[in-house]
């Protein structure tokens, strides 16, 4: 099965370069979706999979990101410059994370989850109980934001193939981040923090320094996910900053399998095409989906990317009888 | 006199209505080895805790080198020279021998900024976890995954990855409990050559073992110090003798006695 694990990545990257070639253009804006998702979802697997910090108050920094492209591009007819506007969005995340991180990061385990919960909710009630960008209702984002230099357009997002091959440049380009970043110091860090934060103190590490740092890059790639989502969809609402979509994405991740990245790429793309297939079956897919994910936790307690271990540990148990 | 390196003064800590650590002073001296002993429950790891500040002191204080640390977090104590080993082994278990030093050694030149450069690559941190591995005699054993060492291996490993910080000054929370004779012979042999430049407390059950190496030994009871001194007057001091037992030829500190008394 390691053989499988080489090549599988590299077919999956194939089919993504193929898509827009062979599938028509509700799959390409679909899979354009899924892979926004899965960029979010690779953002909150540096804390929960790498460091260890289960938060369930991610939605915060991707959708906060959303609702600053869509005030930063307030007339109806011009676009934002995503030269500008980007680096703003990924900011504010970046700025919220180091502010949610700085107080939830003085707690551990169960009430670092509740504290992140609260803190994000707060931003949600923000959104939702004040009149900014339309209150509960949302707003549309009525013009994309552009890329140009010295007056060409680089890049035209309207047009969905290029989006989607935008999109694709974007995960990959997080998820060669990513894997710089696990096999720097500071992510080898990072996993002795999640092994054993005790250890890590006593050698001399900041602890709180390192988690501060993971937490505030997670926010800001949570952000630049939340902004190509509002690119995207074309609509934002306080949803996207709520608890729900947290949870969401952390289902996301705990699906594909914590902590190798490949795993959140895998949940997205499970999670949003299971959540598309039984919405179009029963308007109960809820009941679907959860009755999956039951299922899934049970029988593969690593997720989707470790089911091979999880085959050969079930046939050992299975032939020591 | 050897120069101080760690020195606590008047060293309290309270637990509720627990005095776990009883006004403990302690001087802990470049090229000797201090014996902490007492019975469980005497406040010997507390000590430690309070020294490697994992734990703060209701009152006293602790000085480092001359300056005052008292209350400075693990972290900072870790980076300005101590370093400590767990009673019950405190390792990366899914990570590998080896890798567990060069985690030790990256302490000590962290460089958390450069996300381009791969840890393993690092030559600073690759050779010092080389060096302390192969100082416990555990280079055969650098690319076995921590959790499936034996229990003596992972107490070599302890001490290794306190050794790839480069401390000046050791606090060892029982370093024997669990070895082989030849492994604790070689880790009593490590400590002699570690000594002259540095200075090392050990905590220990193993009364030969701390009668071979110690030049002092504090002896603890109920959180305060019965006695102090070198080998030779508390092997001979009449509390010490009372606390173990009563009487020591068959308490903990047999072999004290057969050595006091002939």
């Amino acid at each position: 099965m390691s053989g499988a694990r080489r090549v599988l990545p590299w077919l999956g990257l194939l089919a993504l370069v193929l898509l827009p070639a062979l599938a028509g253009k509700f799959y390409v804006e679909l899979v354009a979706k899924i892979m926004i998702m899965a960029v979010f979802a690779l953002s909150l697997d540096l804390l929960v999979g790498v460091t260890g910090l289960v938060s369930l108050g991610h939605a915060a920094f991707f959708g906060l990101a959303s609702y600053v492209l869509v005030l930063a591009t307030p007339d109806k007819y011009a676009a934002a410059s995503l030269w500008t506007s980007l680096p703003l969005a990924v900011a504010a995340s970046a700025l919220l994370a180091l502010a949610i991180g700085a107080v939830a990061l003085r707690t551990r385990g169960v009430y670092f989850i509740m504290v992140t919960l609260a803190l994000s909710q707060m931003v949600y009630f923000v959104f939702h109980d004040t009149k900014i960008a339309g209150g509960s209702d949302g707003t549309y984002l009525y013009v994309k934001p552009e890329l140009k230099l010295g007056g060409r357009s680089l890049l035209d997002l309207n047009d969905s193939t290029q989006f989607y091959y935008a999109m694709l440049g974007l995960l990959l380009l997080t998820f060669a981040f990513l894997r710089l970043l696990l096999a720097s110091r500071f992510g080898r860090a990072l996993s002795g923090i999640r092994s054993n934060e005790q250890r890590m103190r006593a050698l001399g590490f900041n602890t709180y320094a390192y988690k501060l740092a993971a937490f505030t890059i997670a926010g800001a790639i949570a952000g630049i996910a939340g902004y190509f989502a509002a690119a995207q969809f074309g609509f934002i609402n306080p949803e996207m900053l709520s608890w729900h979509q947290s949870a969401n994405v952390l289902l996301m991740v705990i699906l594909g399998g914590l902590g190798n990245l490949f795993g959140a790429v895998v949940g997205a793309f499970t999670f949003v095409l299971l959540q598309d297939l039984f919405s179009s079956l029963t308007k109960h897919w809820l009941l679907l989906m959860g009755g999956f994910v039951i299922l899934a936790v049970m029988l593969l307690p690593g997720g989707l990317t470790r089911a091979d271990e999880t085959w050969h540990a079930w046939l050992a148990r299975m032939r020591r009888g | 006199m050897a120069e101080t390196m760690l020195a606590a003064s008047g060293l309290t800590r309270r637990f509720g209505g627990l005095v776990a650590v009883d006004d403990v002073s302690i001087e802990l001296r470049r090229g000797q080895i201090h014996a902490v002993i007492g019975t469980n429950g005497a406040g010997k790891s507390t000590l430690i805790n309070l020294l490697a500040g994992e734990i703060a002191p209701t009152s006293g204080s602790v000085s480092l080198a001359g300056h005052a640390v008292t209350g400075t977090r693990p972290h900072r104590l870790a980076r300005l020279g101590i370093g400590r080993t767990f009673q019950r082994s405190n390792v990366f278990a899914e990570f590998t021998a080896l890798e567990n030093c060069r985690l030790a050694a990256q302490a000590r030149n962290p460089r958390a900024w450069a996300l381009h450069e791969r840890a393993a690559r690092c030559a600073t941190s690759s050779e010092a976890a080389a060096r302390a591995l192969a100082a416990v005699g555990l280079t055969a054993r650098g690319d076995m995954p921590a959790g499936l060492l034996s229990h003596g291996e992972r107490r070599e490993l302890e001490i290794a990855m306190c050794l790839a910080t480069d401390p000046t000054v050791l606090l060892l929370d029982e370093p024997l409990a669990g070895m082989g004779a030849e492994e604790s012979q070689r880790v009593l042999e490590l400590l002699r050559r570690l000594k002259p430049e540095r200075a090392i407390l050990l905590v220990e059950h193993d009364m030969d073992a701390v009668f071979a190496v110690a030049d002092v030994i504090t002896v603890m009871a109920d959180g305060a110090v019965l006695a102090s001194g070198a080998p030779e007057t508390v092997r001979n001091d009449p509390a010490v003798r009372e606390a173990y037992l009563g009487d020591a030829e068959f308490g903990p500190l047999a072999p004290l006695a057969g050595r006091g008394s002939g």
